[in-house]
């Protein structure tokens, strides 16, 4: 099936669950309002958004200096950069690494450049254990499916649903409380931390100035994954880059207001290399990993490389009104949500994945609340021209070429109309059924009746 | 060419002979365009100010501090003298029952440490994580506390190292108040005046208490770092 198909399938399915709508609407409901709150905290939140945009747009103009200047800086304090042109080049790095320490146990935290390049499934297929530690992730994971968003991956889930996984998949005793739950996830990952051979992060911004990565998060998991285990990777995006240390003011609590309505996010850390010499604790290695996997192709694209500036917030998931009710999974793409419709194309082939920017009423709540002005709504429009422009439709061109020839012909657009005036009865007869040519319609909606009598009718009544 | 070099000229290639989508029309300009003729306006400074920073004083700072403290549900308490520094942790030690301690080397833990009658681990030299995940509580010093957001700032050098500060499951920073800075800004220009280009390996910016919101978006503290965060400004 291809992955069209998929999608409606699947949002179709998504969209009749109302238990689900309820949840993910009462979770987006309290983003809502904390979103407002953190923007009411800046002076100046339009300012903060140019800024931002800004300062994306100069790293973005001259990332192969800023990226040369924060390899050189991380190199000097003993870590190892790699390049990975793809996925699979990723994958080889970071498999080698495991193979090289002879790693058992491997615990990660968040990283969507990770699911980006289906890590953990080359890292299980080659006999590691993977272990997510983010509290979402590990739910998500224990249950073998993807995260429902990119930031609040168990949003779909109740207490109920999540106590019965841990019972089931945990042999603990059955839990409801959200705080007994945290706290059992809390147990049973110290071991891991513990035990783990290497540590796996993902990072929200990569800074050139002083070569140091930058991870943002709420609960601690991300420390500890870089802190206990004697190996830590980190797998970046070529596009986190910002150029000055003193950008973090700005881009800190842009992040944690726009992601989650914070106004900064428990923990916001630096790494800057291995142990250094004199420390107390911290990996004997570490290994950044960056990405290029086709960004090099979307900076290529002077009209769509502005989206180069998302910072994974997840503002424009929330959102918008398409993803509220068909949710992440849907979608069949790592990044999902408009960002993820405007940037798949790129990443996974134009004529694939064209379908998820027909997803849309372009309705511009994207646009409105995205904290780095990416341009989202007129993206999904580029990439639908560019798909007709790629591949004409033929059946498409002929039914606007036939609807071309009607409306040009004053007598024959009248003529149509009576017709279709009469049918419209006979219609509804079948109206939603599988012989109504119009079910993709009228399966959910009424079609509007055509009116009684045109403009022109009733204006000759009248004179 | 290695794959360092490969990558870079595809960057150079992309920025040098860009193509706009698959047509021929006109590129859309990017809103922040400014950026790529050098961009230094004004509206960097406005967006920086993005709060209320208590820049004004002392007094302005403590307050801001000591409400964000609150809203993130860390213990804030201004500390008079030694004397105090040592009755407070003893308090903490004996209404939490601590059996096991962990700190580093400093003037402000080596005091407060010096008045707890319970077995101590010292990180400096390295250490066993499993003694330090046994610990109850770790006490530490830092390298500035921001008023803006109610953040502590940590470095791998002058707080014991990458976990001392998020293992054990009470965090107690002892903090002076010279180091009570406005903003964030101020922290970063404070990093590069204190380490460049010397950097520790590891800095965190320290907010609250360990939290998640991913069971049906309700705020549980401690979720895998410290349930508690008490900071003691001496």
């Amino acid at each position: 099936m291809s992955a069209a198909k998929i999608f409606l399938k699947q949002s179709g399915e998504v969209t009749r669950d109302l238990r689900q709508r309820e949840l993910v609407h009462a979770a987006m409901g309290k983003y809502g309002a904390a979103r407002t709150q953190a923007e009411s905290r800046f002076q100046d939140w339009e300012a903060a958004r140019v800024a931002a945009a800004d300062i994306k747009d100069d790293a973005i103009h001259h990332l192969d200096r800023y990226l040369g200047e924060f390899a050189n800086k991380l190199e000097a304090r003993g870590t190892k950069v790699h390049w990975a042109g793809s996925g699979a080049d990723a994958r080889e790095i970071i498999l080698k690494i495991a193979r090289a320490r002879k790693a058992r146990s491997i615990i990660k935290s968040k990283a969507m450049t990770c699911e980006e390049i289906h890590l953990n499934t080359a890292l299980e297929e080659a006999g590691f254990r993977v272990i997510e530690s983010d509290l979402g992730e590990f739910i998500v994971q224990l249950r073998r499916e993807p995260a429902f968003h990119i930031v609040f991956p168990a949003m779909h889930l109740t207490r109920r649903d999540i106590g019965e996984l841990f019972a089931r998949e945990l042999g603990c005793a059955p839990a409801e409380n959200p705080e007994e739950l945290t706290m059992i996830a809390r147990r049973v990952l110290r071991k891991e931390y513990m035990a783990a051979d290497i540590g796996i992060t993902g990072a929200n911004f990569a800074i050139a100035e002083t070569g140091m990565v930058s991870i943002t998060e709420n609960e601690g998991n991300a420390r500890l994954t870089a802190a206990l285990p004697p190996v830590m990777i980190t797998v970046l995006g070529i596009e986190k880059i910002l150029p000055r240390l003193e950008d973090l003011a700005l881009f800190l609590p842009l992040l944690a207001g726009a992601g989650t309505g914070q106004a900064l996010t428990c923990y916001n850390s630096l790494y800057g290399g291995p142990r250094q010499p004199g420390e107390s604790d911290g990996p004997e290695e570490f290994h950044v990993v960056l990405l290029d996997n086709h960004r090099t192709s979307l900076l290529a694209d002077i009209e769509q490389r502005e989206a180069l500036r998302c910072i994974r917030c997840g503002a424009c998931l929330n959102a918008c009104p398409v993803f509220r009710n068909i949710g992440g999974p849907a979608y069949g793409t790592t990044y999902s949500g408009p960002i993820g419709s405007v940037i798949t194309p790129h990443l996974r082939g134009l004529q694939d994945w064209k379908h998820l920017s027909s997803a849309s009423s372009l309705c511009g709540a994207c646009t409105a609340t995205c904290p780095v002005h990416i341009d989202l709504h007129h993206h999904l429009l580029r990439n639908r021209r560019n798909a007709v422009t790629q591949n004409p439709g033929f059946l498409e061109r002929q039914a606007f070429r036939l609807f071309a020839f009607v409306v040009n012909r004053p007598a024959l657009y009248s003529l149509a109309t009576k017709v279709a005036r009469a049918l419209q009865p006979l219609h509804r007869r079948i109206q939603g059924t599988l012989i109504d040519p119009a079910r993709p319609w009228t399966q959910s909606r009424e079609l509007q009746p055509i009116a009684p009598q045109t403009f022109k009718e009733w204006w000759r009544q009248r004179t | 060419m290695n794959p360092r070099e490969t990558i870079l000229s595809r960057i150079r290639e992309a920025l040098a002979s860009p193509r706009a989508g698959a047509t021929k029309s006109p590129p859309a300009q990017p809103i922040g365009s400014q950026a790529a003729a050098g961009f230094k306006g004004p509206t960097l400074a406005t967006a920086l100010s993005w709060r209320a920073t208590g820049a004004d004083g002392f007094k302005d700072r403590l307050e801001l501090f000591q409400k964000n403290a609150i809203e993130l549900r860390a213990d804030f308490h201004l500390i008079n003298s030694l004397d105090e520094l040592k009755t407070r942790v003893k308090r903490l030690k004996a209404s939490e029952g601590w059996n096991r301690v962990a700190s580093h080397g400093g003037e402000l833990t080596q005091a407060a440490c010096a008045a707890l009658d319970v077995p101590l681990l010292w990180t400096d030299r390295g250490y066993a994580a499993a003694d330090l995940e046994a610990c109850d509580a770790a006490i530490t010093e830092c390298d500035a506390l921001i008023a803006q957001t109610g953040s502590v700032l940590v470095t791998s050098r002058t707080a014991g190292g990458r976990a001392l500060s998020v293992l054990p499951p009470h965090h107690v920073v002892i903090a002076r108040r010279e180091q009570l800075l406005p903003d964030l800004t101020a922290a970063f220009e404070l990093l590069k005046t204190k380490f460049a280009p010397d950097y520790p390996g590891f800095i965190s910016l320290i907010t609250g208490p360990s939290r998640t919101g991913d069971i049906e978006r309700i705020l549980v503290l401690g979720a895998h770092g410290p349930k508690k965060l008490t900071i003691l400004c001496v």
